[in-house]
């Protein structure tokens, strides 16, 4: 499926896969799309996440310590695609465990288990080449960060290179709830939108309806991570997806279209 | 390795010199919100190297402050009692703080203070990097903050202590394993959310170009000054130059100036732990596969899920699941070798070191110490093998007292 925002904001919803296990991990996603996400961000949990805060670095390390795999993140993956066909999905993960298993078999592995898209937290543009190459050959839509501090030839070329959208970081920071927006962000989505008519995704640190809201007034989308990793946290396994649909509910009061 | 992917660069295969670039390794895998900073980083170092005055500074403080030019002593009771090839020692334990790091620390600072950065960052293992950082931070009046896994600072307190008596601030860090690779973690998450008013100075030769060339040239004096002692009492290059390898800071300083002697043996020593299983040791080019850990593509002891492993070590120093980008080139194209010392080799190098010279090396160097013991009684006594004596084994003694038995030891004699 090709990703499209279709009330706005959008909403992408990112899961540590495999925290608290794979088939909650599947559940949750199913519910947040009933809830009204549009994009389901899959992070695949790796040993050293060293651009996360403490709520995602808890979740990987719950996963990892589990064994959860890449290969595991795939199928689930296809899962998901079975059940939800219309919903966007986007495979998040550090680079060595794609570097891992391959660049080409990851790419042909994504596309076959309905992945519409991949973000490689420490993949920078200029490093891309043979990524691009396998995304392209595979259909799949790279989405890279731009971050507050990169200058204008840089949000360029991050622009030009993605796909499907362009992932704007709120604040110079790593990922963690907050309570105020930075002001840094929608100077960042001013900026890109001189380079792209691509949506804009905004995400590190956006928790709450009013930050949705916020987002909403200058941005297309608003990513949440943290916010709902936490809840996922101390929560009951059985209770976690009615859990967060009814967390996504409340962040877009009458947005939930479907 | 089988299918896994090559990184390269984009641009068209590089040649080996090209900055950030060893071969198919190194690069820039980082954050993007790091990569403006890495860039002005990049420009700052170039424009650096190109000034005639940052020389004279760091020449000057090097010679004054640091202690430089480090004897090249020629170790004559050890080659004797080994009655082989003969052993002299790069003296770099006698600089001030007791090991190489400073060398690259003082450099750094001294760019730092260049860009106007007023907060400093570092991580540390064996606590070595951290003394080293603390100490020109105190030289400049700039702020410190040094990451230290809690496993590290339970094993190398007397750093600590020091670290804090220079007037750093020593934050624990207790993820993972709590050694020096969470370490390296915290401190790319402090500088990732700080990068606009800090310089982070890392203490290896590892992480995102440019760090990787950076701190080699800085730590390149050693093979500098030690190509030209050699050549005074002997005329002649060394066979092997012996260096222990934890991200290779000092292992690259003692090759570097040698690599184009093709006749010159280049040893690295990495850390062989309890055991050969994954997790008790960090001989990464043992049991290593290519990957990308903290910014730069390398060996790293990893899962086939692309987990990266635990290490052990019973030195902090070596304690670590990646290696340099420079050694992997070395690695592959053969100009380099890599061994391992265990445990019990460093802790019985470290006893033979002191009994027969009166030198007590730190941890790390002792497993390039432990190599030169195996390694010169099968080489004649024409030939000539230089260890590079990394640092000193003061911070150590805690571990030492626990690990050896000395009843009843008698001096070693020849
Ligand atoms: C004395 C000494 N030698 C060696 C090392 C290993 O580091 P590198 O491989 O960067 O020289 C350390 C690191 O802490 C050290 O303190």
């Amino acid at each position: 499926m090709p990703i499209a925002f279709t009330t706005t904001p959008g909403l992408v919803i990112y899961l540590t896969a495999g925290d608290p296990d794979l088939a909650t991990t599947r559940d949750m996603a199913i519910a947040a799309i009933d809830a009204g996400a549009d994009v389901i961000e899959l992070g695949v949990p790796f040993s050293d996440p060293l651009a996360d805060g403490p709520v995602i670095q808890r979740a990987s390390e719950r996963a990892v310590a589990r064994g959860t795999r890449l290969s595991d993140v795939l199928d689930c993956s296809l899962d998901i695609r079975r059940l939800r066909p219309n919903a966007g999905i986007i495979l998040f993960s550090y680079l060595n465990p794609v570097v891992r298993m391959g660049l080409t078999e990851f790419c042909q592995a994504a596309k076959a288990n309905g992945a519409d898209g991949v973000l490689l937290t420490d993949m920078i543009v200029e490093e891309g080449v043979e990524y691009l190459a396998a995304m392209r050959e595979n259909g799949l839509a790279p989405v890279f960060l731009a971050a507050p501090t990169s200058p204008d030839d840089r949000l360029k070329a991050i622009a030009e290179n993605s796909q499907g959208f362009v992932y704007a970081i709120s604040r110079v920071g790593i990922t963690g709830t907050q309570s105020e927006l930075a002001t840094d962000a929608k100077t960042l989505v001013d900026r890109l939108r001189r380079f792209t008519t691509l949506p804009i995704a905004l995400g590190f640190g956006v928790s709450t309806a009013d930050h949705v809201r916020e987002v909403g007034k200058f941005a297309d989308a608003a990513v949440i991570g943290s916010a709902i990793v936490a809840l996922i946290e101390k929560t009951p396994a059985a209770d976690a997806p009615k859990a967060v649909g009814n967390f996504i509910r409340a962040l877009r009061p009458g947005g939930a279209a479907r | 390795m089988g299918t896994a992917t090559q990184l390269t660069s984009p641009a068209p295969m590089p040649a080996a010199s090209t900055p950030g670039r060893f071969g198919v390794y190194g690069g820039r895998y980082v954050p993007e919100t790091l990569m403006a900073a890495l860039l002005e980083l990049d420009h700052a170092y170039a424009a650096a190297q190109a000034d005639e005055a940052f020389h004279m500074e760091l020449n000057g403080l090097l010679k004054d402050y640091v202690g430089r030019p480090t004897p090249l002593y020629f170790a004559k009771r050890m080659t004797e009692i080994l009655g082989g090839a003969k052993i002299y020692l790069k003296r770099e334990d006698l600089l001030h703080t007791g090991a190489h790091k400073i060398n690259n620390a003082l450099g750094q600072a001294l760019l730092a203070r260049r860009m106007g950065k007023q907060r400093i960052i570092a991580e540390t293992g064996a606590g070595q990097h951290g003394v080293a950082t603390a100490t020109v931070c105190a030289l400049f009046g700039l702020e410190c903050v040094v990451y230290m896994g809690e496993e590290d600072m339970r094993r190398q307190e007397l750093n600590v202590f020091r670290m804090r008596l220079l007037g750093a601030e020593v934050r624990g860090v207790s993820s993972g394993s709590a050694t020096l690779k969470d370490a390296i973690n915290e401190a790319m998450r402090d500088w990732v959310t700080n990068v606009r008013s800090t310089f982070y100075i890392l203490g290896s030769a590892l992480g995102s170009h440019p760090y990787p060339t950076m701190v080699r040239d800085f730590h390149r004096v050693i093979s500098k000054e030690s190509k030209r002692q050699i050549m005074e009492h002997e005329g002649r290059l060394p066979d092997a130059i012996i260096a222990c390898v934890g991200g290779g800071s000092n292992a690259i300083g003692a090759f570097y100036e040698y690599i184009p002697d093709r006749n010159v043996q280049l040893i690295g020593v990495e850390a062989g732990g309890r055991g050969t299983a994954l997790g008790e040791h960090a001989a990464r080019f043992q049991g290593g596969l290519p990957g990308v850990l903290q910014g730069t593509y390398s060996y790293v002891l990893q899962n086939d899920a692309g987990q990266v492993a635990s290490t052990h070590s019973v030195s902090a120093g070596l304690d670590y699941a990646s290696v340099g980008p420079e050694h992997a080139m070395l690695h592959d194209s053969g100009r380099a070798t890599y061994t391992s010392a265990t445990d019990d080799e460093a802790l019985e190098a470290t006893k033979t070191l002191s009994r027969t010279e009166g030198i007590i090396p730190a941890l790390e160097t002792a497993h390039a110490v432990a190599e030169a013991i195996k390694l010169a009684p099968k080489m004649g006594k024409d030939k000539i093998i230089m260890v590079n004596v990394s640092g000193r084994g003061d911070k150590d003694i805690g571990i030492m007292t626990r690990e050896m038995d000395l009843s009843g030891a008698a001096a070693v004699s020849a």
